[in-house]
């Protein structure tokens, strides 16, 4: 019985060609570009780390004053930490893991006579760095709490500096200066650029910025290295420095690996703001403390830009448009077949065949709009790769949404073919017959 | 033409009737806000600089030592001087369009009491409001003595230009001239206006207005060096940047060239609004899909109409009915289709325009773009139904007399 409603299906389309483009060509239009913004918004919002996100948590606390007034558009210095806090969580040790951390652009001056002077953007951070992302090495490895106590001069570089700098040869064991300050090679990082840059705090292009050094936190300290990013100070007094407990310019992250862990650090927390706020430095109340998985974390950041959102919205609305479109023209073609109807059912077809005849004609144009749109989707997204903003690079297509494309369209087509179809196995045979 | 007959036509078809009145509210809603949105940004790339862009060029060093500043600036200054068609080389913090190099909070009184917002300042050395081509519009540009060193960000007291739009914000109504102002420890007064110089990170959003600028005038010293306005003849300008970045490797070995940021400011502008100027793009093509899409919505079901409707056509000429009046039927009953869809449209514009005004920041859709909607989609009804309407004009009576 399927194989003859498709033999039916194709034959019908192929009787009005013109009607039959419009509508693919409708639905190919609406798909395409649906799936452009879907895929951007997909690998945008894509999860970062995967396998290891679920157990990784970055603690938040409020150390801001009660008269704090935060102007608009300027970003939130509760979202980063202050340096006597995130030594004390950092000593605390109350995390399977935990490390601090902090972007930092250096200037590195090559041995190699024939490279430039430049600039290069790393992170400061502390040991457990290396172990908790699970950042995979192709030589050497990170450092220890050891080379962060006595303030080692190590470095990891990332495997796109290390090819720059050293070429093919072994960089470990080498040196490299930067700012002004010799350290050695201690291992290189195999290609590892979570996207986006989650750990990294918000003022950067978390979408096209990557690590391409790693040193250890106290040694960016002592040197009085310049930290990038936000650095928010508040209250009276002295000029803030680094060290101060009000400026926040840290990012913490831990790694808790069961839901115990978890209830027991967001109650440890919880306990440190009221030690503090008995000790007078925090003002706001200690269940302001929170702890977000890192998800959680994204979304709290809101990285997708307005621009995606709305684009997006966009998309749909034109995918709507073109199913309206869909409808009426469908629903005028299988109106015009009222007698073929009336002949079926006086020969004995039920109501529900003819709703699946024409439900199968719906679905083959779901079909055919679906390649079609994903042949413009893929325009799309080239079009959106040429885009100066720094996510674009990142607009492919996976496999999941090349799947996803094809069910949409298929989905979309028999939504709009419901009524259509529903309104032709309605139609009266008698009536129709005589007529006719 | 009787309106009613259509009318009731249509009731006929009233499923088909209300998706494409549907189809055309939302395409009527869409157009005027995409078509106001496209307004928006193109009006925020119209923003005057205030300098002669076409002029000038701006070179970024970093990574020498703060010591030896006086001595890379002098350096610089002659060799980038030296290169031919170059006419001048200041020391300037940024241009327009450029980096962010200084912005601060200011306020009316010493003590920091009446807060008026966060204008962006201009350094630059002794030349500089010349060399950009800023136009003054009241006071006098700074003299040789209002150059002074830097001590911290700023001299401690300085002479300044601000913009008029800058002007208007903090004293409206009075002569800005001779007033001052301070942010924190710095004293600033003014002794000059000019017409335009804008921020050199244009923001949309937030508090920071886009003529909101204060030219300082500072010289040269450890705080403030290594960044370089060059002018040059437009036609020589592409020329000069590229032999200048080639020259600084022998000029000052000891510090690093910023890419990035050392280019022209037409460059710099581009660069600024390209994220604008790609969705402008991407919302023209929105805009064209979707007209084309509801003009093949509305070609199609015409045509469907006209097939399903040859013996009505029929008995109409035989019974004396013009190619003329069976072309307007159809003309007519496209355009109370389209009309209804207006209709709702506009309500939907309204609706969509507030909701974007509340995500997005975006102000108010100005009444206007309403009949300009209405006018296009008019149109666009019209156009398409002609080719099925022309169809059933030239149905022949003949038809009428025979069977189906």
């Amino acid at each position: 019985m399927l194989a003859y409603y498709l033999d039916l299906a194709l034959r019908s389309l192929r009787r009005s060609p013109v009607l039959t483009g419009l509508m693919v060509l409708a639905i190919g239009l609406g798909i395409g570009a649906s799936m452009t913004m879907i895929t951007v918004l997909h690998v945008m919002t894509d999860d970062p780390l995967p396998g290891r996100s679920a157990r990784l948590y970055t603690p938040h606390l409020d150390p801001l004053p009660l008269d704090y007034k935060r102007h608009e558009g300027s970003p939130d210095p509760a979202d980063d930490m202050t340096w006597p806090d995130a030594m004390a969580l950092l000593k605390a040790h109350r995390a399977v893991r935990q490390a601090a951390m902090s972007g930092g652009s250096l200037l590195l001056r090559p041995a190699r006579a024939d490279l430039h002077p430049l600039y290069v953007s790393g992170r400061y951070a502390t040991a457990e760095f290396f172990p908790m992302f699970g950042v995979p090495f192709e030589r050497g490895g990170g450092w220890s709490a050891a080379d962060d106590a006595t303030g080692s001069s190590v470095v990891v570089l990332a495997d796109a500096l290390a090819r720059k700098l050293f070429g093919t040869s072994d960089a470990v064991g080498q040196t490299v200066r930067l700012g002004e300050h010799d350290f050695r090679v201690i291992g290189v990082t195999a290609d590892w650029a979570p996207k986006p840059l989650f750990y990294a705090d918000q003022t950067g292009n978390q979408y096209s910025d990557a690590d391409l050094f790693f040193l250890p936190l106290s040694v960016a300290m002592g040197q009085k290295f310049p930290v990038s990013g936000n650095q928010s100070a508040w209250g009276k007094g002295e000029s803030p420095s680094l060290t101060s407990a009000n400026m926040s310019w840290l990012q913490f992250w831990v790694q808790l690996d069961t839901p115990a862990q978890v209830a027991a650090y967001r109650q440890y927390l919880v306990d440190y703001s009221a030690q503090q706020k008995a000790l007078g430095r925090f003002q706001r109340p200690p269940t302001n403390a929170k702890l977000y998985g890192l998800m959680g974390w994204l979304a709290h950041e809101n990285l997708v830009p307005g621009d995606v959102d709305l684009q997006l919205w966009l998309a749909l609305g034109f995918l709507f448009v073109c199913m309206l479109n869909i409808v009426a023209l469908l629903l005028a073609k299988f109106l015009r077949r009222s007698g073929e109807i009336s002949v079926r059912r006086a020969l004995g077809a039920r109501r529900r065949d003819i709703f699946v005849q024409f439900g199968i004609e719906s679905a083959l144009i779901g079909v055919a709009g679906g390649v079609l749109g994903l042949g413009i989707a893929q325009l799309g997204l080239w079009s959106i790769r040429q885009r100066p903003d720094d996510y674009a690079r990142l607009a492919q297509m996976d496999l999941s949404m090349l799947l996803g494309t094809v069910v949409l369209a298929v989905l979309a087509s028999m939504l709009a073919g419901l009524l259509p179809a529903w309104r032709a196995c309605r139609v009266q045979p008698a009536l129709q017959l005589k007529g006719g | 033409m009787q309106i009613r007959p259509i009318l009731s036509a249509l009731k006929k078809h009233r499923v088909a009737t209300v998706l494409i009145v549907m189809e055309i509210a939302l395409a009527c809603a869409v157009l005027c806000n995409a078509c106001f949105m496209i307004a928006d940004r193109l009006s925020a790339m119209q923003i005057k600089s205030g300098v002669d862009e076409a002029s000038l060029g701006f070179i970024a060093l970093q990574g020498y030592d703060p010591k030896n500043s006086n001595d890379l600036d002098a350096r610089v200054i002659a060799g980038l001087g030296a290169i031919s068609g170059v006419e001048s080389v200041h020391v300037i913090n940024s241009v327009p369009f450029g980096m962010q190099a200084a912005n601060v909070g200011i306020t009316l009184d010493q003590a920091g009491k009446e807060f008026r917002g966060v204008p962006e300042i201009y350094l630059g050395s002794p030349g500089t409001p010349q060399a950009l081509g800023l136009q003054l519009v009241a006071g006098h540009m700074p003299a040789n003595e209002d150059y002074q060193p830097v001590q911290g960000y700023f001299p401690p007291s300085s002479n300044v230009l601000i913009t008029r739009t800058l002007a208007k914000h903090l004293w409206p109504g009075e002569s800005p001239l001779g007033k001052e102002f301070w942010s924190d420890k710095y004293q600033f007064r003014v002794i000059g206006v000019v017409a335009h110089l804008s921020v050199q990170q244009y923001d949309e959003e937030g508090e920071r207005g886009a003529q909101w600028t204060v030219f300082v005038p500072a010289l040269p010293g450890p705080n403030f060096s290594g960044t370089y306005l060059i002018r040059a003849k437009p036609e020589d300008l592409d020329r000069v940047m590229v032999e200048a970045k080639a020259a600084i490797a022998t000029i000052a070995p000891d510090a690093v060239l910023d890419r990035e940021d050392s280019t022209t400011v037409p460059v710099l502008r581009t660069r600024f609004f390209a994220a604008d100027s790609a969705m402008a793009g991407m919302l023209v093509g929105v805009i064209a899909a979707l007209l084309g899409v509801t003009a093949l919505g509305i070609v199609g079901l015409a045509s469907f109409w006209v097939a399903q409707r040859r013996r009505q056509i029929g008995i109409r000429r035989a019974i004396g009915a013009t190619r003329g009046d069976i072309l307007r039927y159809f003309q007519t009953e496209n355009f109370l289709i389209v009309s209804f869809g207006i209709a709702l449209g506009m309500l939907l514009a309204y609706v969509i325009n507030a909701v974007l005004m509340k995500f997005y920041e975006l102000p108010h859709l100005p009444l206007y773009y309403l009949p300009f909607g209405a006018l296009a989609l008019w149109g666009l009804g019209q156009l398409a139904v002609l080719g099925p309407a022309l169809r059933a004009s030239h149905v022949p009576p003949v038809v009428a007399t025979r069977s189906v």
